[in-house]
């Protein structure tokens, strides 16, 4: 795709440069912060409710082995078959050799950005497998031939009237009238009889439950159970960190969750799935297969940066970042955009294809005040900045100015003399109270007057004051 | 070293503290009036200010951009220079959450360094929450008929929570009035070398910023923090608008009548 190709700051300003995009973001990402402005204003017991998740998450990650092995033995008990990958195209493969087995011509699919971590899209579509996507977002995203833009809404990116015309032209009965309505029934249309004539069904989960080896998955179009209920198998990918203790502890997650990602207090839609069909149950599937995935998230348990494995993928972070709203999802260049994705695309991609995410923030901080499950993110999104820094990543010229900079603010006498002669200098430049054409500082005044400095520095002005008195 | 603070933070408010102003380096080169309202302020509160000339930077370029030990020397000298003081205060979140927050991040290979960080991080405070919190400060005779907005800069609000404390100084102040900011706790896009480095998405967010502070219908933008102050003037000028910017320590010193960022001097 020409946009993997291009570097970061080149894929921006494209993005900045495209109103309809950012039409489409406000629209997304300004709801979102509304619904969940009310939700918060109505959960009163919130910051108990994040700590108490925070260190749900902390212990299940502090005891990952024991919850892991629990579950997989309850997993087993309940007719499921367990899978371990350690790295994306492991668990894309093992979901293909399934399929194949299965002798699947078509797979349905139910949302989920593991899936799309670990490349199975892709995969299904090199192994000949028809992918069919479920979730009206991500049928919006496969229609497009793009990828999702958002963790909670993958096709965020595109307005409605965007979507309405290509219905219009991919449909094969496509609506008349332009209501969102109207618009869900033609996708309607377009995916029953793919539901009912697939053979597989694919699914991700939003908690694993150790004690009973269930699996839990949320949505607000049901299709999570029109898609795992006629295919004779159901594949579900998590990753590790999705382990909760028990059922109670995953329904205090998702009072958590499903507010902070849609302001709802509930999801339409919970469904819970524990093993295959049993002797004397009316439906599910035949064969349940849950592939448990790694994939850099031991790696990042021994790196230092075990709060990330907090994370259960609610979107508020996004939502409330001023680069992201910016930009959208796709300048990110990895499964997950925003500041939580700033944090992952350098475990999954390297840093040194994606040093611009954790550069590219302002270090505000209100990602970290909206995060249900408190995830430090700035300080997170620094670590990768000093590892940079220690790797050589950083460019010489920035290397350079701020050995400088520390050797000179080491010496006072040295600095006052710097900061008297750059306050000098950016006079010569100075009329009418701004400084116009300086050499240097080209980056700011493209875009904004650089207000002129005063004749002589604080220090100086003190100094002068303190001798005369 | 030099000898040990005469009070703790624990004491209640000491009778004229000795307090070292730190006059963080943008308003050392790039506003002046900035300070001087700040050791006006300080004195009217009855502190014994200083000026410590050894003053330099707080190292957060350096730590923000991942240079840790560069920042972890800038914090040494930091900590030598004020730590001899009863507090020290600076006309900045930004600058004193580096200082009170991060230096123990900065130090944490060198934990002598980092509890000494601590305890100075302890006597460390942004101007408007000092005034307000620790010497029960309000201003009086202060005048200026004019309205004003404020933006909530991010380090004070979210690292030091300083929100109530300007807008309670502020409402002191005869004949000044608050026209709500929408958005006002949105970052402006500053984010110190991020808006060189990423010049365009931060000309992006502060275009935004600059928007909701026309609406507001507000005369003056103020704020608490001159980095942030600095970017959105420069963006109001170059749209034209006509707000004027000061930071809010100028209008509560009464120098509310002189000229704003980025007008003539």
């Amino acid at each position: 795709m020409e946009e993997a190709t291009l570097s970061f700051k080149a894929r921006a300003e494209r993005a900045l440069a495209d109103p309809t995009l950012k039409i489409a973001i406000d629209r997304t990402t300004g709801t979102a912060e509304r619904k969940r402005a009310v939700a918060m204003s109505q959960f009163p017991q919130f910051e108990a409710a994040r700590e108490r998740g925070k260190r749900i998450k902390d212990h299940v990650i502090a005891n990952l082995d024991h919850y892991l092995l629990e579950f997989e033995r309850n997993a087993i008990a309940s007719g499921a078959k367990v899978y371990w990958a350690a790295t994306a195209e492991e668990a894309s493969q093992i979901v293909v050799r399934l399929c194949k087995e299965a002798g699947a011509k078509r797979v349905t699919r139910v949302k989920s950005m593991l899936g799309e971590e670990i490349g199975l899209p892709h995969a299904l579509d090199e192994a000949g497998i028809e992918r069919v996507e479920t979730d009206l977002a991500e049928h919006i995203v496969q229609l497009g031939g793009d990828r999702p833009s958002h963790i909670v809404w993958p096709s965020m990116h595109r307005t409605r009237e965007q979507v309405s015309e290509m219905f219009k032209r991919l449909h094969r009965a496509p609506h008349q009238e332009e209501t969102i309505e109207a618009m869900v029934d033609s996708a309607r249309r377009e995916l029953r009889d793919k539901f009912l004539s697939a053979d597989v069904a694919i699914s991700g989960a939003n908690f694993l439950l150790a004690d009973t080896g269930a699996t839990c998955t949320v949505t607000n179009e049901g299709n999570a159970e029109l898609t795992t209920t006629p295919p004779r198998v159901h594949i579900v990918t998590a990753g590790i960190e999705k382990l909760v203790p028990s059922m109670g502890h995953a329904i205090a997650m998702l009072r958590l969750l499903v507010r902070s990602a849609t302001g709802a207090d509930v999801t339409q839609y919970t469904t819970f799935h524990c093993g295959p069909k049993q002797a004397g149950d009316r439906d599910g599937p035949e064969e349940f297969h849950i592939v448990l995935v790694d994939n850099g998230r031991s790696r990042m348990l021994r790196e230092g940066m075990k709060e990330m494995l907090r994370c259960i993928r609610c979107g508020a972070c996004m939502n409330h970042c001023v680069v992201f709203r910016q930009l959208g999802g796709h300048v990110y260049g990895g499964t997950y955009p925003g500041p939580m994705g700033a944090v992952l695309t350098p475990v999954f991609d390297g840093l040194e294809k994606s040093r611009d995410l954790p550069h590219a923030c302002t270090m505000n901080g209100k990602c970290q005040e909206v995060c249900p499950v408190a995830i430090p993110l700035p300080t997170l999104l620094r670590g990768w900045r000093d590892r940079s820094w220690r790797e050589g990543l950083e460019p010489a010229v920035v290397r350079f100015g701020l050995g400088i900079h520390t050797f000179v603010a080491s010496h006072p006498r040295l600095y006052r003399l710097g900061t008297a002669i750059a306050v000098r200098v950016m006079r010569l430049f100075s009329r009418g109270g701004l400084v116009r054409g300086m050499p240097g500082l080209g980056a700011w005044t493209a875009y904004r007057e650089f207000p002129a400095p005063a004749k002589r520095t604080f220090m100086e002005m003190v100094k002068d004051q303190e001798n005369t008195r | 070293m030099n000898a040990p603070p005469s009070v703790s933070r624990s004491d209640s408010r000491p009778v004229s503290p000795r307090v070292a102003l730190f006059a963080t380096c943008l308003v050392d080169a790039m506003r002046p009036s900035v300070g001087f309202a700040a050791l006006k302020l300080l004195r009217d509160a009855g502190c014994r200010v200083e000026v410590p000339q050894a003053q330099t930077c707080c190292g957060q370029p350096a730590f923000n951009s991942g240079d840790t030990a560069h920042a972890a020397t800038l914090a040494r000298h930091f900590i030598e220079t004020f730590e001899g003081y009863d507090y020290v205060v600076a006309p900045s979140g930004s600058c004193i959450g580096m200082t009170k927050v991060h230096y123990a991040e900065a130090l944490a290979d060198d934990p002598a360094w980092a509890e000494r960080a601590r305890r100075l991080g302890e006597r460390s405070f942004e101007l408007m929450s000092f005034l307000v919190d620790v010497m029960g400060y309000a201003p009086a005779d202060v005048k200026l008929d004019t309205s004003f907005t404020y933006h909530d800069s991010c380090s004070g609000l979210r690292e030091l929570g300083v929100h109530d404390q300007p807008r309670a100084l502020l409402g002191q102040v005869a004949g000044l009035t608050l026209k709500p900011l929408e958005g006002n706790d949105v970052c402006c896009g500053f984010g110190g070398t991020f808006c060189v480095k990423y010049a365009a998405i931060s000309n992006a967010v502060v275009g935004e910023k600059a928007e909701a502070i026309e609406r507001s219908g507000a005369q003056l933008l103020l704020g608490g923090d001159l980095g942030c102050l600095m970017n959105m003037a420069g963006k109001l000028k170059r749209k034209g608008s006509n707000v004027r910017a000061f930071h809010a320590a100028e209008v509560l010193a009464g120098m509310g009548g002189g000229p704003a960022i980025g007008e003539e001097g």
